[in-house]
């Protein structure tokens, strides 16, 4: 037993004496390592009998578990106190720059366009495209604006080649022609794209977007074209109310044919959407004119619908207060930074347009 | 078309002011683009010129700072020798019309300078002959920012009259339509007294196939020409058109007040025989405009057996032109085919007030009423003899008859219509018609070309009725369809993606300058524009690089010399529809980062490119496995620096590619800022992966064994690529080789001249137990070995 209580003084005392981390482990090692004392200690039970091998046994055991936590709390010290050296040591200054990070931006129209398609998505129309070079029928024939249609002389056509049969598409209308010449009624599709006219100057530029919407169904009719665009309106700008105006108007394939203005007002410079007494004319749009539906043998006794064209540079200068449209095809990085918008930023009905 | 309120008021009995009648023209379908004075008094200023100096670029041009009021300077630039500084002088406005020449004003680019409208000599305002240097005024007469004409006529509302109501291009038409929409009476025509007392020597023969339809005139004799009275001039003015004489005045008013074109000649200039035929290809004529024209076939002459009178419906001819001087004429009022008065006109650019009326639609049955009214009033004011009047060729003018069922008005505008209202508007329209259980008989006016059919009918009932008048009816959520297809979403995908790496995302047109683009492979002269706005822009692009290095080339003159760029759209490979595809490309030019405490300046080189591509590759759903580069490509990119991504299962579409792009070509147009780094993604030859998210993953299965990773060192001969080494290691033992990486690549040195050295990190697991020392050794062997086979490559000792 006196070794036992030998021991507990001896390395209490060593126990204390350790002033770092590697004293303490050398104090571990002795006591619990390869012959270490208190290891060495239990190869004495064996010869130990009876009542004083059960109390030697419990007594050494004790005296392990006490040196032992001794031991471990003060490695523990010691390990606590070097890291909290090091912590306070180990300081630098995290307000420097980082490494230099770029930001990629998405083009305003393309922002624009997959703001038109989740919101028209969300009442049922699908996207569908059309090539930019188009034949002269599809263009124009096949919409009601035969040759030498005055009509024909308002769009300043680009062509490819001299006999004027192969153009660059002056309006996304010509979807519609593929897109019932392709396919069986019902159709409800939007198409957003390129279009050209050689135009140019400060409001015009020879390439700008329009998406062209087509309705075509058995009982579709102008108020249904009406709720439709007062929806979009509402939608796209994010207003609850909006002021809207049809005013009558001509367009070969539509008939009734109508222009629509929205109300807005100028509020220190910037264009108001949703108030005021102004008007402003974002579109134009009617019934599919007859001879456009036979033209792509649709039954007209049993189909109707209507169809519309919005200019989307422009639905996208009024939303984000862009006030020069030659400015969206100039690359300029500095105003593509200004207006672009984070590639993350998608526009979706479930979270909304804006952050 | 341009109306007054006082000439309104001739045909429509109204008390309602201005306002009230521009609001109901917009609400009726005439949209009012202005009211206001004639543009005249818009766009023609006193001004005076601050700073007159030499052009920078042209020796024989000044660039003025003009002071148009109000504080506001622009430039302008100018070719007169007496333009200098504190020159008081006539401004016109860009949209300002020249009444010389009929030419528009734009800010047009003059020699690398814009120039925001023009400083006018007296000849171009058509004061008088004087065209040496530009109006000098008298600062004691004239203030800087007023308008220079006077204003002191009546505001004009101009309407833009769609192609289809060619009725309203005539006051009348107007009036007849702001009467049904209840704004007031429409009075009846004036009946026409004519009396006639000399016998017409004229004879008009109409040839077939002509392209006109009938011809009805009248020979007046001893008239005395002059300048008009007040009354008329003022009402030309009032509308923007210039009064010339009398006698061509009077046909001027009965064109804009019944929208019926007439044509007077000097009955003294021309023989009593007037043929009215189509044209031969390669005849002359000289216009009233003064211009010579070499007309193409088909276009209908009014002609004497020797010359050409006239380009019919178009424009008359210089040499039977009327002036003060002209004692007889000869009144022309005829009907003419639109299509080929359009197709004549527009092959010689001409666009007269005639020829926009004829090619829209004139009511035949004005033919003898406007040339009545119009004999009449030359007897007025110039007095003479009148002859009896002759018609020639078509005289009975049907009216068109439609069935209008008014069930259908309902089925398209989605509400009903009273019978009563019908029949109203029906009526002030000039509609005559039988009703029957709701089906009418309708016969439609001749004045109005544009109403064939039911639909036609609708729109007028609502167009009086009002837009306002349609019930909206709200959509509904619908998502039963999708909204895009696979290849819709990949290209929003990938648009997305790549903006995510630090690409800015640019839209540029669609065409490009042809030089520029046939520095890249696919250009071919197909891709030419006919009519293109400049040479800068004459050719559709077949690479999506031209324009992207066009404007980086700019942003770098913008200081710019960092650039991540990318654009989403067609490239084209023919001129027929569907001959493009869509491609994104990308270019990245200068440093990927600038010195900062970190790190160094950090170059672009073509890893980073590849990398981009290769990631997007990966998002876009393509399986890492199936990827493979190729180094080869295309000439736009260096030979040494660039390669493909191809499908191992498709080595005929590439998915992408990437490189540095040519040296040459960034030499060609002077980049001074290089290498400039570039890549396409081929959305059309990436797959669509069209499998639901619940196939999307396969089991899952993991090794819980111990991996064990070694390293190798080969000598291998340089032309062997990377891909293929690794490709020939993985297939030692797909099972085993979990990974490899290729951790060092060097040359020279003690090493062969064709030889590198490429080491190699292999990461070794088994499925199913821990790997013994012998399966591993075994494993190396077999890997040194086929190294060895395939490459002739050595373990490097």
């Amino acid at each position: 037993m006196d070794e036992i209580l030998h021991l507990e003084k001896e390395f209490k005392s060593k126990i204390d004496q350790s002033e770092n981390l590697h004293k303490i482990e050398q104090v571990k090692s002795e006591a619990f390592g390869k012959n270490g004392k208190i290891g060495e200690l239990f190869k004495k039970i064996t010869t130990l009998q009876g009542e004083d091998r059960k109390n030697f046994a419990s007594n050494l055991n004790k005296l392990k578990d006490n040196i032992n936590n001794l031991i471990n709390s003060k490695i523990n010290l010691f390990e606590q106190t070097e890291i909290n050296k090091k912590l306070s040591e180990d300081r630098i200054d995290v307000t420097l720059p980082g490494r230099p990070i770029t930001f990629g931006k998405i083009h305003p129209v393309t922002q624009v366009i997959d703001e038109v398609t989740a919101i028209f998505g969300e009442i049922g129309f699908s996207v569908a495209e059309g090539p930019d070079v188009e034949n002269e029928y599809n263009n124009f024939t096949a919409l009601n604006t035969p040759p030498h249609h005055p009509a024909r002389d308002m769009h300043d056509t680009f062509y490819l080649g001299q006999n004027k049969e192969i153009l660059l598409r002056t309006h996304t209308s010509p979807v519609q022609i593929r897109t019932m010449l392709s396919g069986k009624p019902p159709f409800k599709i939007i198409a957003p794209g390129r279009t050209y006219r050689c135009d140019s100057d400060q409001t015009h530029t020879p390439m700008f977007h329009q998406v062209e919407g087509l309705h075509i169904d058995k009982n579709v009719n102008m108020g249904h074209l009406k709720g439709v665009l007062d929806y979009f309106i509402r939608k796209f700008f994010e207003v609850d109310k909006i002021k809207m105006r049809f005013r009558p108007s001509h367009f070969p394939f539509t008939e009734p044919s109508a222009e629509v203005d929205i109300g807005y007002e100028l509020k220190d410079g910037k264009i108001v959407i949703g108030e005021g007494d102004k008007w402003l004319e974002i579109l134009g749009c009617g019934m599919v004119h007859p001879n456009v539906l036979k033209n792509c043998k649709v039954n007209t006794s049993m189909y109707q619908g209507y169809a519309f064209g919005i200019g989307i540079d422009r639905l996208a200068m009024l939303k984000y207060g862009i006030n020069d449209l030659r400015s969206f095809f100039e690359t300029d990085v500095r105003w593509l930074e200004h207006y672009g918008f984070d590639p993350l930023d998608i526009p979706a009905n479930y979270r909304g347009f804006s952050r | 078309m341009k109306i007054t309120s006082s000439w309104l008021k001739d045909h429509l009995k109204t008390s309602a002011n201005i306002e009230k009648i521009v609001s109901t023209l917009n609400n009726i379908g005439l949209e009012v683009e202005s009211v206001g004075a004639t543009d005249k008094n818009n766009f023609f200023l006193v001004a005076k010129i601050i700073k007159a100096e030499k052009h920078p670029n042209a020796d024989k041009l000044k660039l003025c700072d003009v002071d148009i009021g109000s504080g506001k300077i622009l430039k302008v630039v100018c070719g007169a020798s007496n333009a200098r500084d504190g020159l008081l002088t006539v401004y016109a406005k860009p949209g300002a019309i020249i009444p010389k020449n009929q030419l528009k004003i734009k800010v047009t680019n003059i020699r690398g300078v814009d120039s925001y409208g023009m400083l006018c000599s007296e000849s171009e305002l058509g004061l008088s002959d004087e065209s040496q240097g530009i109006i000098e005024l008298d600062s004691k007469k004239f203030k800087v920012g007023n308008s220079y004409f006077k204003n002191n006529s009546e505001p004009a509302i101009d309407i833009s009259i769609t192609p289809n109501r060619s009725d309203c291009l005539g006051v009348r038409g107007i009036a007849r339509d702001l009467s049904t929409a209840g704004l007031g009476k429409l009075i009846e025509l004036q009946q026409t007294k004519l009396k006639t007392n000399i016998k017409n020597p004229f004879k008009v023969i109409i040839q077939s196939n002509s392209g006109c339809s009938s011809f009805t005139h009248c020979y007046i004799e001893g008239i005395k020409n002059s300048e008009s009275p007040k009354w008329l001039k003022d009402k030309l003015i009032a509308v923007g058109m210039n009064p010339i004489s009398a006698v061509v005045d009077i046909t001027n008013y009965i064109m804009l007040d019944l929208n019926r074109p007439l044509h007077a000649y000097d009955a003294d200039k021309i023989e009593r025989k007037v043929i009215v035929r189509s044209s031969k290809k390669g005849e002359k004529f000289l216009a009233l405009d003064n211009n010579n024209y070499s007309l193409e076939d088909g276009a209908c002459l009014i002609t004497n057996e020797k010359e050409i009178l006239g380009l019919g419906g178009v424009i008359g001819g210089e040499s039977s032109s009327i002036s003060l001087d002209t004692k007889n004429i000869f009144l022309e009022s005829a009907l003419f085919d639109p299509a080929k008065i359009s197709k004549a006109a527009k092959k010689l650019g001409i666009n007269s007030d005639a020829k926009f009326r004829f090619e829209r639609g004139v009511d035949p049955n004005t033919m003898e009423y406007g040339l009545k009214l119009a004999a009449q009033i030359i007897n007025k004011l110039c007095g003479g003899k009148i002859s009896n009047l002759v018609a020639s060729g078509e005289g009975n003018f049907k009216n068109k008859q439609i069935k209008f069922n008014s069930k259908k008005f309902e089925k398209i505008i989605g509400s009903k219509i009273s019978t009563a209202e019908i029949n109203k508007i029906l009526n002030n329209l000039g509609f005559k018609f039988k009703e029957s259980k709701n089906v009418y008989s309708i016969i439609v006016p001749t004045w109005r070309p544009d109403i064939n059919e039911e639909v036609d009918i609708v729109e007028e009932l609502i167009r009086i009725r009002g837009y306002d008048k349609i019930q909206l009816i709200n959509p509904e959520v619908d998502s039963s369809k999708n909204i895009l297809t696979g290849k819709q979403k990949l290209q929003r995908f990938a648009q997305r993606s790549i903006a995510n790496k630090g690409f800015m995302e640019t839209v540029t047109y669609s065409f490009t300058s042809s030089k520029i683009d046939s520095l890249f492979d696919l250009h071919n002269k197909n891709l030419l524009i006919t009519n293109p706005i400049s040479n800068d822009l004459n050719a559709l692009r077949s690479s999506i690089f031209s324009n992207l290095l066009i404007h980086a080339k700019n942003n770098i003159h913008r200081n710019f010399e960092d650039q991540k760029i990318f654009e989403c759209g067609p490239v084209f490979f023919g001129s027929k529809p569907g001959e493009q595809i869509v491609v994104i490309g990308g270019i990245q030019i200068g440093k990927i980062y600038r010195k900062n405490w970190l790190e160094k300046d950090k170059d672009v080189d073509v890893f980073e490119i590849k990398d981009i591509v290769y990631k997007t590759l990966i998002e876009l759903g393509i399986d890492e496995q199936e990827l493979s580069i190729i180094q080869e490509s295309e000439s736009y990119y260096h030979p040494g620096r660039s390669g493909k991504f191809f499908l191992s299962s498709n080595k005929q579409s590439p998915l992408a590619n990437f490189g540095e792009i040519n040296p040459k070509i960034i030499k060609e147009l002077d980049i001074k800022y290089g290498p400039v780094f570039g890549f396409q993604i081929f959305l059309n030859n990436i797959p669509v992966i069209n499998k639901q998210n619940t196939e999307k993953k396969f089991k899952y299965l993991v090794s819980n064994f111990q991996k064990i990773e070694r390293d190798f060192a080969f000598i291998i001969d340089k032309k062997f690529e990377a891909e293929k080494i690794i490709n020939a290691l993985f297939n030692v033992d797909k099972k085993l080789i979990k990974k490899i990486r290729i951790f060092d690549v060097f040359q020279g040195g003690n090493i062969e001249k064709n030889k590198k050295s490429v080491a190699l990190n292999l990461v070794i697991q088994s499925q199913d137990k821990t790997l013994n020392d012998k399966e591993i050794d075994e494993l190396s062997n077999k890997i040194i070995q086929t190294m060895q086979k395939s490459f002739d490559a050595t373990l490097r000792s």
